[in-house]
């Protein structure tokens, strides 16, 4: 029993870090990098958004990951019982 | 009563108000040492194990943070526009993949070091030889350039000898490092962070006003110009560098692949540095490194975010004051750091106007990076004590960078090498002895580094990264999320992963086996990236080799099981 609760728990666990590893990769490998070009067509206030999301934007989600991440496991270890 | 006040503070002036600044944070570092000072090995390699996830974030963020970090990033990013996004995304997006990869399941390990990991996860003292080499590596790298810095700030600032300066340097963090270890370290680390944020953000705060009304330095940058003309500051910014014949400034010139590989080669490496990973060593519960992960980011990304806003201010305001301007009316901050040869002027035209243009032949003026974070508050005319903070929040960079270093190189040696491969019978005082014993060795080898720096220092910076990248990460993320990853690939793994790095670094950085130049790239990629293409190397070997050879034993594969699930964490042991 207490085997198949840490397999159920690993596999939540890594279905958490790859949903939350795609946006990392999208917000800074994409919209900062590959998809500069078309986001610079954008511009919000002084900023040209690719360049906003280069040098601002993927920092601020990059925090905001964690954080996210950071709760999501705080309710899983209570789910499993493995908070203390 | 004000302006005899403003007078007061008007005739301490610049050096007088350093020694004053430098003098109370050092005075207070020293104070913090001998209240925290270690009394066992525990408490000199992980601070005891019960550190708070702010303490430790703080601390984290502190050791992070560099004199390249404070001091050089802002000027490399003013000179380099877009590109400079590279170590903005790479040097923070890294801790998004230790929070979420390494963190909790390291602290769940519950060991004192990195090469711990490695030796135990893959039952070889092979492999924890290999890690110590490359701990030792990467953190030496690393710890020259902030003795360095140390010596620079000095001599900068307070007119003394560069050496000089980087002895004070030395006596301090020896006297820290050694007496505290971890313990010491960590909470003059909490000091040092709020000293570094201070003196970065104030000068910013100030520039951001003057230039665009706006004090959150974050917005400003993509504001308007204050003088009511309802131009941004970027557009602005990207004229002047074209009229000058530079890139656009929000453009950059870098190729999409090398922007690309650099980036993640930063992020892995930056995942993969041991001084920063034993960080999370030092907090109670595995829910606690992760915690503590988010509040070390949060608190590198106020720096990060406001670092290419002083580089589009700086840079601004530069080309203002001195591109087309008589060279005898410069003002006096261009004079003084002329001096230093910071900035160097030739008038080639011989007409008395400075003239900065991005065609080599015509360009007159040579500016450094350092110049941009140093010189801005003058370039600013902000006030003496604005200045002199900047000293002092440079030296907390420098000092908390390289004692967190130190730590690491003197754990390697004591506890790596000595308790666990040459004689394990040495008792916990011997060990203790052992450690302060190589901290003081440590110290005086990074001295020695710093006052004759070898010329390859700020080459070697990305090396340390690309090192990290190549040999750690790999090995540690396989050793998590791959249960029958076996010693022979992982050791394979690694040594393949650091000679391709060294070859690549040594052919393009320093010549060796026949050099080449950018056209020789492989697939169009800098040294700087190339940790990118090592680090994958590293992977498909690792799992190549793996398949031919004998799967790890039982009690291993037990250990990962055990490491991914957060409870019993126990407090860390040999």
């Amino acid at each position: 029993m207490k085997k198949n609760n840490a397999k159920a728990y690993w596999k939540e666990n890594i279905r958490y870090v790859l949903i939350l590893l795609f946006i990392w990769f999208i917000a800074s490998f994409g919209a900062g990098i590959l998809f500069k070009d078309y986001l610079n067509e954008f511009k919000i206030g002084g900023f040209k958004l690719g360049f906003w999301f280069a040098q601002q934007g993927s920092m601020y989600v990059f925090v905001v990951l964690i954080f996210i991440y950071v709760r999501l496991m705080n309710k899983l270890d209570k789910k499993y019982g493995y908070d203390v | 009563m004000d302006m005899m006040f403003s007078l007061l503070l008007k005739g301490i002036g610049v050096q007088n108000w350093t020694y004053l600044l430098v003098g109370i944070t050092f005075t207070m570092y020293i104070g913090i040492a001998i209240w925290t000072r270690a009394s066992s090995t525990k408490e000199f390699y992980v601070a005891g194990g019960g550190v708070s996830p702010l303490a430790n974030g703080m601390a984290t963020a502190a050791d992070w943070m560099s004199a390249a970090s404070f001091i050089s990033m802002a000027g490399i990013i003013s000179f380099a526009g877009y590109d400079g996004a590279v170590y903005l995304m790479g040097w923070t997006g890294g801790y998004v993949l230790l929070a979420l990869l390494l963190a909790p399941y390291l602290r769940k390990f519950g060991k004192f070091t990195v090469p711990d990991f490695i030796g135990d996860r893959y039952y070889s003292n092979t492999a924890r030889l290999v890690a110590v080499v490359c701990a030792l590596l990467v953190s030496f790298t690393y710890v020259a350039g902030q003795m360095r810095g140390v010596g620079l700030v000095f001599s900068r600032f307070l007119e003394v000898d560069i050496n000089t300066g980087v002895i004070i340097g030395m006596i301090i963090v020896l006297f820290y490092a050694v007496l505290g270890g971890m313990k010491g370290i960590t909470y003059t680390q909490v000091a040092q962070y709020c000293v570094l944020i201070f003196a970065f953000m104030v000068p910013a705060i100030f520039i951001s006003i003057q230039i665009t009304g706006n004090p959150i330095p974050q917005l400003g940058f993509g504001g308007q110009l204050a003088d009511g003309s309802g131009t941004y500051l970027l557009d602005k910014l990207d004229g002047l560098s074209t009229d000058l014949g530079f890139a656009e400034y929000t453009e950059g010139s870098k190729s999409l692949i090398d922007v690309f590989s650099i980036t993640l080669a930063l992020m892995v490496g930056t995942a993969g540095l041991p001084h920063v990973i034993v960080r999370f060593f030092t907090v109670k519960r595995v829910k606690d490194a992760r915690k503590s992960a988010g509040i070390a980011l949060l608190l590198i990304v106020i720096l990060y975010t406001t670092a290419p806003a002083v580089a589009v201010f700086a840079r601004t305001n530069m080309i203002e004051t001195v591109s087309n301007k008589p060279y005898v009316s410069v003002p006096d901050w261009f004079k003084k750091w002329e001096a230093t040869g910071l900035i160097k002027f030739t008038d080639k035209n011989e007409d008395g106007l400075i003239q900065y243009l991005a065609n080599e032949v015509k360009n007159e003026l040579v500016v450094d990076n350092d110049i941009m974070v140093l010189a801005n508050p003058e370039i600013a005319k902000l006030p003496d004590w604005v200045i002199a903070l900047v000293a002092a929040g440079a030296l907390a960079a420098a000092l908390s960078t390289a004692a967190g270093l130190l730590l690491v190189i003197s754990a390697s040696v004591s506890h790596d090498l000595i308790k666990k491969m040459i004689n394990p019978n040495i008792s916990e005082k011997g060990e203790l002895i052992a450690a302060r014993l190589s901290a003081v060795a440590a110290v005086f080898v990074a001295g020695y580094f710093g006052i004759n720096p070898p010329g390859f220092v700020a080459a070697t910076v990305a090396l340390a990264f690309g090192l990290a990248a190549a040999s750690f990460f790999p090995a540690i993320i396989l050793g998590i999320f791959y249960k029958k990853m076996n010693k022979e690939g992982a050791i394979t793994g690694m040594i393949v992963g650091i000679s391709f790095m060294l070859y690549y670094m040594t052919k393009f950085k320093f010549g060796w086996f026949g050099g080449g130049t950018k056209a020789d790239w492989w697939f169009g990629i800098s040294p700087e990236g190339f940790g990118t293409v090592a680090m994958i190397l590293n992977f498909i070997v690792s799992i190549i080799i793996m398949k031919f050879t004998k799967e790890p034993p039982k009690s291993v594969q037990d250990i990962v099981e055990n490491i991914r699930i957060p409870v019993d964490a126990g407090e860390a042991t040999h």
